[in-house]
């Protein structure tokens, strides 16, 4: 909401400080990160649905073959990059306040760090046959 | 966080005026015209007047000024041209923006709604402040720049095809009916240059005489004034040129990852 009464209606706000000069970078990723789910998301779907069944044994031994475990990890890469760069979107949208904005990413970056840290060393645990606790 | 509500004096306040139609008029039509003055300290409110069809011109901008013609000079709007290519009398005619002067009151099914470019700070009735908006305008630098010297004696001269790039672009009249159709101008006109601004930034990245398209692209590269749009295409739906704004800021996409990657 801006009207000639503040600032940021004169050339001066317009021009304000001036471009990041950055946004391509994150807009290419999203698309890149966009299609990498598409494929690698229909191959996952596809492969569960082929499984003779979904019990615990035969999924775990699946998924534990390393032409398996190696696209679920770049699954995991892909989509959790793509829901960091989605929400932060969603958070420059809506999110007006300076600090508030700065503390939302912030909290975005650690919890897309530390669900994507729990999926990978999960798959990892499966593949190299550690632990199943 | 984003307003999704009106500020408590800017509600419609449900104490508008009706004005009857003249006797004997067999067809009849209600223009709900919204009404707002920054003198009389009210909230803004609904004045329906109901005019004769078979007594006034075809178009929405013939009915607004024989209102204010002959029944209630307080109306205020803006307009000019009066043929769709001034863009003074943009405004939100039956819940989409469009110029009053090429929109037909027989377009509309039932009441015509009036209302101010939404999201628009109101100076009077159906006069929002351009502001902001022609700062923005500004800011892009919508004139040719070069930096090789000037041909003597003639102009810079264009190829027919060079020209062509230049067709659904060089038409903008700068109405802003496309960027406060625009949800992400809602939210971020402070940093968003909109589709209208995006649209005429694009028109001189196209244009084969302009030298400045690298300092161009670096003004544009900004996850605000540019990358705000999301594809919503509001704009190109409301545009009453038939121009697609969300083509032009695609375009401008292109050209970043063309000289990135």
């Amino acid at each position: 909401m801006t009207s000639k009464f503040t600032s940021a209606s004169t050339i001066k706000g317009v021009r304000g400080l001036g471009a990041a000069r950055s946004g391509v970078h994150h807009w290419w990723m999203q698309r890149v990160t966009a299609a990498g789910n598409l494929l690698l998301m229909a191959w996952f779907i596809i492969s569960l649905i082929l499984l003779p069944d979904l019990s615990f044994e035969s999924v775990t031994a699946w998924v534990a073959r390393p032409l398996v475990a190696i696209p679920l990890l770049l699954l995991i890469l892909s989509s959790f990059w793509h829901a960091r760069l989605g929400v932060q979107v969603v958070l420059e949208d809506y999110v007006h306040t300076e600090g508030m904005k700065l503390l939302a990413t912030l909290a975005l970056n650690f919890f897309i760090l530390g669900t994507a840290a729990v999926a990978i060393f999960s798959l990892l645990s499966i593949a190299f046959g550690g632990p199943r606790a | 966080m984003a307003e999704f509500t009106l500020p408590a004096n800017s509600k419609i306040n449900g104490k508008g005026k009706s004005y009857p139609a003249p006797n004997g008029a067999t067809r009849v039509r209600t223009f709900k015209i919204y009404r707002w003055s920054p003198d009389d300290g009210q909230n803004p409110r609904y004045d329906s007047y109901a005019l004769d069809l078979d007594d006034c011109g075809p178009m929405v901008l013939d009915a607004l000024i024989k209102i204010k013609s002959e029944i209630d000079p307080t109306l205020t709007f803006r307009r000019s041209c009066r043929e769709g290519i001034c863009g003074s009398c943009a405004m939100n005619i039956d819940g989409a923006n469009t110029l009053a002067c090429t929109m037909a009151i027989n377009d509309v099914k039932g009441d015509v709604t009036i209302t101010p470019l939404p999201h628009m700070e109101v100076v009077k009735d159906l006069v929002p402040d351009m502001t902001h908006f022609y700062a923005q305008y500004a800011s892009i630098k919508p004139w040719l720049q070069t930096v090789s010297p000037e041909p003597a004696l003639k102009e810079r001269v264009q190829s027919p095809d060079d020209r062509a790039k230049l067709d659904g672009l060089y038409e903008c009249i700068l109405c802003a009916c496309c960027s406060t159709a625009c949800p992400s101008y809602w939210w971020n006109s402070d940093r968003f240059l909109g589709p209208a601004i995006l649209l005429q930034a694009y028109r001189w990245l196209a244009d084969s005489r302009d030298e400045m398209t690298g300092e161009r692209l670096d003004a544009l590269e900004d996850p605000f004034r540019l990358y705000r749009c999301h594809t919503i295409m509001n704009c190109a739906t409301v545009c009453p040129k038939g121009l697609n704004p969300a083509k032009a800021i695609a375009e401008i996409k292109k050209l970043m990852v063309a000289r990135a990657i």
